[in-house]
């Protein structure tokens, strides 16, 4: 098993550095000099030139994606054109803000996918199933963004529950785990939820229609153990791929919360890229993209440790 | 009906008359038929299409006639059945021929990708070796974003407009239709029926037109179908942020961004274009899910 892990740590280092390398070119893809999308438009030639000894414009490109790794390994993501503050610090502010969103997001999402799925395996091909499949085939086909409105409109605008958008009575610095500051993540973390929930909902549906049609669930039966106990069997069984396909929708969540975070207005890695696109600011979407999709790569990675941990079966297969 | 039967012997056991066993698609068709959800599905799917090859014929007015005096009306008021945007133009018809451009932007990035994807599978998988490894590695690297995360980085980096649109959705879909590909084509590729074709001089093209695509087009054509649902919804998206369909065409992601400030004046109206994206995504992985099912039952 421990060969099976090392494996699989070295193999994530490549994927890594690939990573790296795609958010490295996105400024070399970006129409025009990408000197010019870091300069103001009025900077001086002097200036240009100062800069482009600087990024190391005038190396060749492997030269300088050695140079901006190598601070990128050391915390520097270089330097935000519109707030002129360093990039690393913006995306871990935001970083924060939404991974609380997408954290509070999942766990609504397993809980109840779980519930769902759970009750549908259970109960095959009864109308509680066909219910949650039609709950599930809705959650992964709703247009999040869409359903973000209609939160907003159901229960902010018509019944005046919650507020609509930010992230708490003064803005999101001074976090705290009270009603004043959860009713603002409410409405972005069930619309966030719905997605996890149907894939959720899906797999454990087929985990326990999967398990009950196994004869050790019937030996179980027949030496006459209770529903709680066939019933702990049958978590053990389905846990593993439960928490894998959880931690996966972590991932997702964090790198697609683009889209909700701009209905609601939540201050997280989605607001900051979609500023950091309409001000062409180069540096802090590479800076927030690069960090964003490393925290995916290193997601996945202990999703697989930890169900190897869990499950000893995955490392001899 | 009695379930006794008579047994003559006075008919004569004709052979039965050659018989040209049923294609696999319509034998698919055959069980996609009797599946009425599946049905439903790829009606609305056919009814919107209909809706964006005929739309510009259907509304009833003009879509980009804006007025200031029938701004943001609701739905039911005359001669606006359902209501008007924040311009004062009329929302049916504004959701009818945003049809066309909004399935355009969803649907052609997962065509393009079927193609390129396919092509670079099945060149992974037939190949093997080195070449398999560089291709499915760099793919590794594509598929290690967050689909959404990917889009936004090229489309943010590349710039607003509909072709980087539809090109970073070409780039985001492109790995997962390729490794379909390539898993099934590496499979396909040590079977004996292929190890026989080569012994008899078949050239690689052949066998790769006859035997390789022949196994890899139906899954592939499966995961597509459910793709569009995913690309339905991103390609709005990139609409909604303001990357892909600029102003003022109609397209319902973009309008759904327009309305966003009038939810508080005219709320269902605002929601109207979403609900128009929800339908089409829905349909889309319903018909998806009934063709699997349906290619599944081999029988």
């Amino acid at each position: 098993m421990f060969a099976y892990l090392l494996r699989r740590v070295i193999y994530a280092v490549p994927i890594m550095i690939g990573v790296a390398l795609v958010c490295f070119l996105l400024v070399h893809i970006a129409p025009g000099d990408p000197l010019v999308s870091i300069l103001p438009p009025d900077a001086s030639a002097e200036l240009q030139a100062q800069l482009r000894e600087l990024y190391g414009f005038n190396r060749s490109l492997p030269e300088q994606f050695a140079m901006w790794l190598w601070r990128a390994m050391h915390g520097d993501l270089g330097v935000s054109i519109a707030s002129n503050r360093a990039v690393a610090g913006e995306v871990f502010t935001a970083v924060g803000n939404t991974l609380r969103l997408a954290v509070v997001a999942t766990f609504i999402g397993f809980v109840l996918g779980c519930l769902f799925g759970f009750v549908a395996g259970y109960f095959r091909g009864s109308w509680v199933d066909r219910l949650a499949s039609v709950f599930s085939v809705l959650g992964v086909s709703v247009p999040h963004y869409w359903l973000g409105m209609v939160m907003v409109i159901v229960f902010s605008s018509q019944l005046m529950w919650l507020p609509a958008t930010g992230a708490g009575p003064s803005g999101s610095d001074d976090w705290a785990w009270d009603w004043a500051h959860l009713q603002f993540l409410l409405l972005p973390a069930l619309t966030m939820s719905v997605i996890p929930m149907g894939i959720i909902a899906r797999t454990v549906r087929a985990l326990v229609a999967d398990i009950l049609d196994q004869e050790f669930i019937v030996g179980l039966r027949a030496k006459g153990l209770t529903h709680l106990g066939v019933f702990r069997h049958m978590v053990k069984n389905a846990a593993p791929t439960a928490l894998a396909v959880m931690g996966l929708q972590l991932g997702y969540l964090l790198g697609g919360s683009i889209l909700i975070e701009t209905v609601f207005s939540w201050p997280g890695t989605g607001f900051l890229l979609n500023s950091a696109i309409f001000q062409r600011d180069l540096p802090l979407l590479q800076g927030t993209i690069l960090v964003l999709a490393l925290f995916f790569v290193l997601l996945n990675l202990l999703v697989d440790v930890l169900q190897t941990l869990l499950d000893p079966r995955i490392a001899r297969a | 009906m009695s379930t006794v039967l008579p047994i003559s012997s006075a008919v004569a056991v004709e052979p039965l008359p050659a018989q040209r066993s049923r294609g696999y698609w319509v034998s698919v068709w055959l069980r996609l038929r009797r599946d009425p959800v599946a049905v439903g599905a790829a009606i609305v799917v056919l009814l919107l299409i209909a809706l964006a090859v005929f739309g510009p014929w259907f509304a009833p007015a003009d879509p980009y006639q804006s007025s200031m005096l029938k701004r943001l009306k609701p739905i039911g008021t005359e001669g606006l059945p359902l209501g008007s945007d924040e311009l004062g133009r009329d929302m049916l018809s504004r959701l009818i021929v945003g049809a066309r451009l909004s399935l355009f932007i969803g649907i052609t990035p997962v065509l393009c990708a079927f193609v390129l994807g396919t092509i670079i599978g099945i060149v992974a998988g037939y190949a093997g070796g080195l070449t398999n490894t560089l291709i499915m590695r760099t793919i590794d690297v594509f598929y290690a974003f967050p689909s959404v995360l990917l889009a936004i980085a090229l489309s943010g980096t590349l710039g607003a407009g509909v072709v980087n649109s539809l090109i970073s959705l070409t780039i985001v879909f492109i790995p997962q239709i390729a490794r379909v590909a390539e898993s099934v084509t590496t499979q396909v590729r040590t079977r004996d029926y292929v190890e026989a074709a080569r012994a008899s001089g078949a050239s690689p093209f052949t066998i790769v037109r006859v035997h390789v695509l022949g196994n890899v087009l139906g899954p592939i054509f499966v995961y597509a179908t459910s793709l569009i649902a995913v690309s339905m919804i991103l390609a709005s998206g990139l609409s909604f942020l303001g990357l892909g369909v600029k102003p003022p065409e109609p397209e319902w992601g973009l309008m759904l961004n327009t309305l966003r400030t009038a939810i508080y004046v005219q709320p269902w109206v605002a929601a109207l274009p979403g609900a128009m994206i929800f339908i089409t995504s829905i349909s889309f992985n319903i018909l998806s899910d009934g063709l699997r099912s349906a290619m599944d039952n081999k029988g």
